[in-house]
């Protein structure tokens, strides 16, 4: 039996209301007033897709030993990297082997369900064992368009594999069109896309029915067979049209978070996917439906695994944590959409050298240090002579990993002479409950809910971006953690 | 056996220079001016010069590498000239190395230098670390400066002692309102002006709880100590106006703070291990009753209460009691920052330890006006701390007058 193994969520801790999206400058183009509803997910200053598919991939492999993983493919339209291998630095923030197959997805909207074909593929084929699929997308929408209102940014994450399966893996049927709904060429910044009516008469409504009523034959299954249909489609009239068309019941169709998070891109239906299981029942049967250029259709079966207790926060778990943005404009900073005035320190020019970073890689990315094997000190960065002065050992080191570490603040700032997209910048010294310490920056806080002793766990950001020469930089920060509001 | 520095080295001669914005002067007018009052103060000819130290530490805004702008500008003939960099603790390095060669028995007469020209960057603080701090600091470090890695202290001494934030927050103004008004009849001071402690506390957040009122002056300025065997003191002196050095120490911090779990993040480890060592050397029993006055790193009001501590003058976790009851104020029991300190004197970095030693030698060569006198001063003490919090270099130097 193959199928998902594992499965896990991120969604960011900001979230706008899309009225203060629209109050802000709604004035532009008053027709998006039809958008202006409930809230979306946006990414911190210092997280993209990368980050977040890091994190969808720690929340998916809670539990899971990371040992055993054998590929990791990521799926997004948003990568930082044209030429460096994205899903490379998700590996190395998971604190994968080296020895991994690694891939990245992308182009179209549906590169999410083409990652998660190939995985199971690559399973069957018996020649890789659990290989986990991260999806992420931080779309940008022009200000004032639309797509400002409806895109979102999440993540979500499967491990695919032939051990303890809770969602087994039944079927499949794709379909590839040059239908060209909305495009971004090489060196564009937003979306652009052709008229809403074609999209909803044409790409909807004929690739999709196309698309499932194969699927249906294909398998002599019918549509009442399924307990959930997972499909993204932000058009909230046309997916009723949808259900209606494809015989869909409002009980089976799965909500597409459009009021809690937004469209995530190729993110969407795994992200959708990943909460639907969070409430699946053994015998339940799943259709998953990517669309963009196409449509892929997969079937899932759930077995008895599915109920058992999981650490995953997941989707559910990361939209019951949130904190408001009020000001539509930190959003735009954030975004580096709106060039804000950081002060000359920010216009420090650091360059990367990439053969430094290919040396420290494990540390920087990886959050690796280093146990003395002969007094079991642990310590970051990684030394070559211990540490505790009553050892001192040389070259007595192991690795060992802190990124899925929690630790305690000693001590924080916030400062506000640092150079900031989000000031005060705030930071401080954290204590590893197993030892180790170092001085991290501190994201998705506030300074007035910190306190000395509070339990923090690990982020993977994207530290610094270095605009002269297109470099987004990454290591961990701290996050405090966090009640559910 | 090392016997220790006390005694084997005289101070004949120091110069300052007004520390400030020095807009209109470059660092070699600084190291110049500074020299010249030096070389008429020990009262020798520039070629009675053996050897010489220069200390810098921003050298990328300032001089640049290497001991050549000293022996350029001063026109040194080909004598040895070193540069030095430690941090804040510069201008004690090149104090202490020229020490260590009349000490060695190597040359008679040498000189230290420190300048620092900071106000050309076009912006107010320090210049960012940069590549500077190291490339392994530009990939993993926090989005930090240097007010904010020294406000750390404050939350974890809080925490540690349960002293809450607005009395840190009182005492520490109560320290800089005292260097204010220490400052203000200091001609060479960069800030003179009287600051309350109302002032102090209301004023803008630099870094969480440190305010712009916590954090010292960013100045240009050079300082220079002409130094020699006591012999040669003594016939150069006929009036025995000099000093002599007690003490010379510094503690580098071995990664333990930063790395592993014994440091509680509310002191200075280094501190607190070279000021013992410098009260033995110093053969000093009680440095409470025995020091007649300090010069402390006060980079940070918080820096100079913590130090207070580290010193073993004030009890752990006591600090702000000696704070209030003015203990440290020019009329209290150790006058503390008797010129200004950092906070008002200002701090061009290489030239800081040189201008604790210059606060202290004319102190106790009683060259200062009555109004900023200390009685019956005989032995004083100058600490630099470089660095941050949980990973620096400490110096502390004692110097007396017989």
């Amino acid at each position: 039996m193959i199928g998902i193994c594992s499965y896990g969520g991120y969604v960011p801790w900001y979230r706008l209301d899309r009225k203060v999206i629209y109050d802000a400058i709604g004035w532009i183009n008053p027709s998006t007033i039809s958008y202006a509803k409930g809230e979306k997910a946006v990414a911190n200053f210092d997280e993209d897709s990368l980050t977040m598919a890091v994190a969808a991939g720690i929340d998916c492999l809670k539990g899971c030993d990371r040992s055993l993983i054998e590929g990791i493919y990521l799926a997004s339209t948003t990568m930082p990297y044209k030429e460096r291998l994205n899903a490379g630095i998700v590996s190395a923030g998971l604190a994968f082997d080296e020895h991994i197959r690694a891939a990245d997805f992308s182009g179209a909207l549906k590169c999410s369900t083409s990652a998660l074909l190939s995985a199971i593929e690559g399973v069957e084929s018996r020649r890789l064992n659990n290989v986990i699929v991260c999806a992420s997308d931080c779309r940008l929408g022009k200000p004032g368009s639309s797509q400002e209102m409806i895109f979102g940014d999440a993540a979500a994450a499967f491990l695919i594999g032939d051990q303890d399966v809770a969602a087994e893996f039944k079927g499949s049927y794709s379909t590839t069109y040059d239908f060209v709904d909305h495009y971004r060429g090489a060196f564009a910044k937003y979306d652009r896309q052709w008229e809403d009516r074609w999209i909803r008469d044409v790409g909807f409504e004929y690739i999709i029915p196309e698309t499932v009523k194969k699927f249906l034959e294909k398998y002599q299954l019918e549509m009442n067979d399924f307990s959930k249909v997972v499909y993204p489609c932000h058009y909230g009239a046309e997916r009723k049209k949808l259900n209606k068309m494809l015989g869909i019941p409002p009980d089976v169709e799965q909500d597409n978070l459009m009021t809690e998070i937004g469209d995530a891109g190729s993110a969407q239906p795994l992200v959708m996917l990943s909460q639907a299981l969070e409430t699946g029942k053994p015998g339940d049967k799943i259709l998953l439906l990517g669309f963009g250029n196409g449509c892929d259709a997969l079937y899932f079966e759930l077995t008895d695994n599915i109920i058992k207790k999981r650490e995953q926060k997941g989707v559910s778990g990361h939209l019951a944590q949130k904190s408001s943005i009020d000001k539509y404009l930190k959003c735009l900073v954030w975004r580096e959409i709106l060039p804000a005035d950081l002060g000359p320190k920010a216009e420090e020019d650091i360059i990367t050298r990439w053969s430094f970073h290919w040396r420290k890689r494990k540390a920087i990315l990886g959050l690796w240090g280093s146990k003395c094997t002969g007094c079991g000190t642990v310590q970051y960065p990684p030394q070559r002579i211990c540490v505790d002065p009553d050892c001192g050992a040389v070259d007595e080191m192991e690795d060992f990993l802190f990124s899925d570490k929690t630790g305690h603040i000693i001590n924080y700032t916030g400062d506000n002479l640092a150079a900031s997209n989000d000031p005060p910048a705030i930071y401080g010294t954290v204590q590893f409950e197993m030892g180790g310490r170092h001085i991290f920056d501190f994201t998705d806080c506030d300074l007035d809910s910190l306190a000395v002793g509070q339990a923090v766990e690990m982020s993977f950001r994207r530290r610094s971006y270095d605009d002269q020469r297109d470099v987004s930089g990454y290591f961990w920060k701290a996050v405090p953690m966090k009640e559910d509001k | 056996m090392a016997t220790g520095i006390k005694n084997k080295v005289a101070v004949i001669g120091m110069g300052c220079t007004k520390f400030g914005e020095r807009w209109e002067s470059s660092a070699e007018d600084l190291m110049v001016e500074a020299f010249v009052e030096c070389l008429a103060d020990a009262g020798i000819e520039k070629k009675e010069i053996q050897a010489a130290y220069l200390g810098t530490h921003f050298d990328e805004i300032n001089v640049g590498k290497a001991s050549v702008p000293l022996s350029n500008t001063l026109k040194l003939p080909y004598i040895p000239v070193t540069r030095l960099d430690n941090y804040c603790a510069t201008g004690t390095e090149a104090f202490r190395a020229a020490c260590y060669a009349v000490a060695s028995g190597a040359y008679d007469i040498v000189l230290a230098l420190g300048v620092e020209k900071l106000k050309d960057t076009g912006y107010g603080g320090l210049p960012g670390g940069g590549i500077a701090a190291g490339v392994w600091y530009s990939l993993t470090g926090a989005n930090s400066t240097t007010p904010g890695l020294f406000a750390l202290l404050a939350t974890a001494y809080s925490a540690k002692y349960g002293v809450s934030m607005e009395e840190i927050k009182e005492a520490i103004a109560h320290i800089s309102a005292k260097s204010h008004a220490n400052g203000v009849s200091n001609p060479k001071a960069h800030l003179r002006r009287v600051v309350t402690e109302e002032q102090i506390m209301a004023a803008p957040m630099i870094a969480y709880p440190l305010g712009l009122f916590d954090c010292c002056g960013v100045s240009d300025g050079s300082a220079a100590a002409i130094v020699t065997t006591p012999e040669i003191a003594r016939s150069l002196k006929k009036d025995n106006d000099f000093v002599t050095v007690k003490s010379l120490q510094i503690s580098v911090s071995s990664g333990e703070e930063s790395l592993f779990t014994n440091w509680d993040g509310a002191h200075f480890e280094t501190t607190s291990r070279a000021s013992l060592k410098a009260y033995e050397e110093a053969d000093i029993k009680n440095p409470r009753e025995e020091i007649s006055m300090m010069e402390v790193h006060d980079c940070f009001s918080i820096t100079e209460m913590i130090t207070y501590e580290d010193l073993h003058i004030s009890l752990r976790g006591k600090a702000h009691n000696d704070i209030m009851d003015g203990f440290y104020d020019m009329d209290g029991q150790v006058p503390c920052q008797v010129d200004g300190g950092l906070k008002c004197y200002g701090h061009p970095i290489g030239a800081s330890g040189v201008r604790m030693i210059y606060a202290i030698y004319e102190q106790l060569l009683e060259r200062v006006p009555e109004e900023r006198k200390i009685k019956n001063a005989r032995i004083g003490l100058t600490h630099n701390l470089g660095g941050i919090p949980s990973n620096n270099v400490c110096s502390i130097t004692i110097i007396g007058r017989d």
